[in-house]
């Protein structure tokens, strides 16, 4: 059982650094969307830190949500996954696996690029300590949510805009709560109860979300 | 299929059955809608007394409540039925579904049309940032996404089971949305407008609100059955008896 898992995540994360200019890219994606803001809204310093947090977690949601098409789509087109759905291992573990990886390969280098993009918008260090948290608890729901959403839009014409239209309107209490924890550190009140929620609701998804993508996943092979 | 006389709940998940069943309970609650809406109008209009506050312009909840409890209870209904799908693989039930979203988004629609009709002049503002119009908007987009996903599909068993998937994921989060939109809005204290603070309403107004929440439900019914018993005839096109009610009707005109 746990084999299948640490294979499929091995094997996974192995095709991403053979394709890491991908993984640049999205990393390069956050990073512009973000600083485009600046640009839109003016340089004020004052501007720019009370709003760096919510562009932060909206440029994390756009550059998630692009690459979202990376977690199945390869596989369904060799075949790989009819094979794995044939197994006869429980596609939950290995379903798992690959939003696993997802993770590991799109929001663990987003949250690595975000202190230095804080420090583009002029946020304090503790603010970007409290950023970077709620990064961490919020954008696991970020890929097992996407991973419904992708599965559910596998191979259809038009997939990519199709995915955003499903899973934006869902990933809006996941900004509330993470851009919100920064601003509640900010104002005094302090960021546990929204870090928190952040944490449940990643629990939420882990225990929900992968038994949505494996029926979506075997809808989509039939 | 079940032997002897036994009546069955099954029974009208049969397409070919349900769809005459349709079609003889349409007219009626096409006609109840009617009869409702007129006196739900009539009562609203003429008979409620004008707000002590807000003047006439209040008048516009008697469309817009009704229409808001029914854009968020028809999701209620669309996870319903796309629950049922999933546990017993019926295909009326996802019929039942497809022909719920749209009627869901007319509704969802109307109500913040006519909220932000309401907002300009009582708020001075078509639009703020309240928690219930922000969670009513992104309703509407949970439906958008939902009939999109299902018409995006070409083969439609598979349209059915992904729109079930999708409107039972989005089920959960609709709570989930709504509460932390509802948060959100009260950690920002912008545009500080509460709805909550009521005034108690005269039995009137209660009274043409209540009949214009049933004409909605007669008109939401009616509207899907008729949809629905299209989406039967063109899904079930290559069988028999569809083919003869199509020969029926043939003959009729």
């Amino acid at each position: 059982m746990l084999s299948v898992f640490l294979e499929v995540l091995r094997r996974d994360l192995l095709l991403a650094w053979r394709n890491r200019a991908d993984v640049l890219v999205t990393l390069a994606f956050f990073t512009i969307v973000a600083c485009l803001f600046p640009f839109g809204v003016g340089a004020e310093p004052n501007l720019l830190r009370t709003i760096a947090p919510g562009v932060l977690w909206v440029a994390a949601l756009l550059a998630t949500l692009l690459s979202l098409h990376r977690v199945f789509s390869q596989d369904h087109t060799d075949g790989v996954l009819e094979q794995l759905l044939l197994s006869p291992e429980p596609p939950v573990l290995w379903v798992l696996a690959k939003v696993l990886a997802h993770w590991l390969t799109t929001a663990v280098p987003l949250v690595i690029a975000a202190p230095a993009l804080a420090l583009l918008f002029d946020m304090t260090q503790s603010a970007t300590v409290v950023l970077i948290l709620s990064l961490l608890l919020g954008t696991p729901i970020l890929s097992l949510l996407g991973g419904v959403g992708a599965a559910l839009t596998l191979g259809l014409r038009g997939g990519g805009m199709l995915l955003a239209l499903l899973v934006l309107p869902l990933f809006v209490p996941i900004l509330i709560f993470g851009a919100g924890a920064v601003d509640a550190y900010l104002s005094g009140t302090g960021a546990s109860a929204h870090l928190m929620l952040l944490g449940g609701g990643s629990l939420a998804a882990l225990a929900l979300a992968p038994w949505a993508c494996a029926a979506a996943l075997r809808i989509a092979v039939e | 299929m079940e032997s002897g006389q036994r009546f069955s709940l099954f029974r009208y998940a049969a397409p070919n059955v349900f769809y005459p069943l349709a079609g003889r309970l349409a007219p009626w609650f096409a006609a109840a809608a009617v009869a409702f809406a007129l006196v739900g109008l009539y009562l609203g209009f003429f008979v409620a007394p004008t707000d002590a506050v807000q003047g006439e312009v209040y008048r516009v909840i008697f469309i817009h409540v009704p229409a808001a409890w029914m854009s968020m209870f028809i999701y209620l209904i669309m996870a319903f039925w796309s629950a049922i799908g999933v546990v017993f693989n019926t295909r009326l039930s996802a019929m039942m579904t497809q022909a719920l979203a749209p009627t869901g988004a007319m509704f969802c629609f109307v109500a913040l049309w006519t909220g932000a009709l309401w907002g300009r002049p009582t708020w001075g503002a078509y639009w703020v940032w309240d928690a219930r119009l922000t969670s009513q908007l992104l309703l509407l987009f949970l439906y958008f996404g939902f009939m999109a996903l299902t018409r995006a599909i070409e083969d439609p068993r598979r349209a059915d089971k992904a729109g079930a998937i999708l409107a039972l994921v989005g089920a959960v989060n609709v709570p989930v949305i709504y509460f932390s939109v509802k948060w959100w809005n009260t950690l920002h204290q912008g545009a500080s407008v509460s709805l909550t603070k009521a005034p108690s309403m005269a039995t009137t107004m209660l009274m043409a609100m209540l009949v214009m929440a049933l004409a909605s439900w007669a008109y939401t019914i009616a509207v899907v059955l008729w949809r629905v018993r299209s989406l039967i005839l063109e899904r079930e096109r290559h069988t028999d008896w569809v083919g003869e009610v199509l020969e029926a009707k043939g003959a009729q005109a």
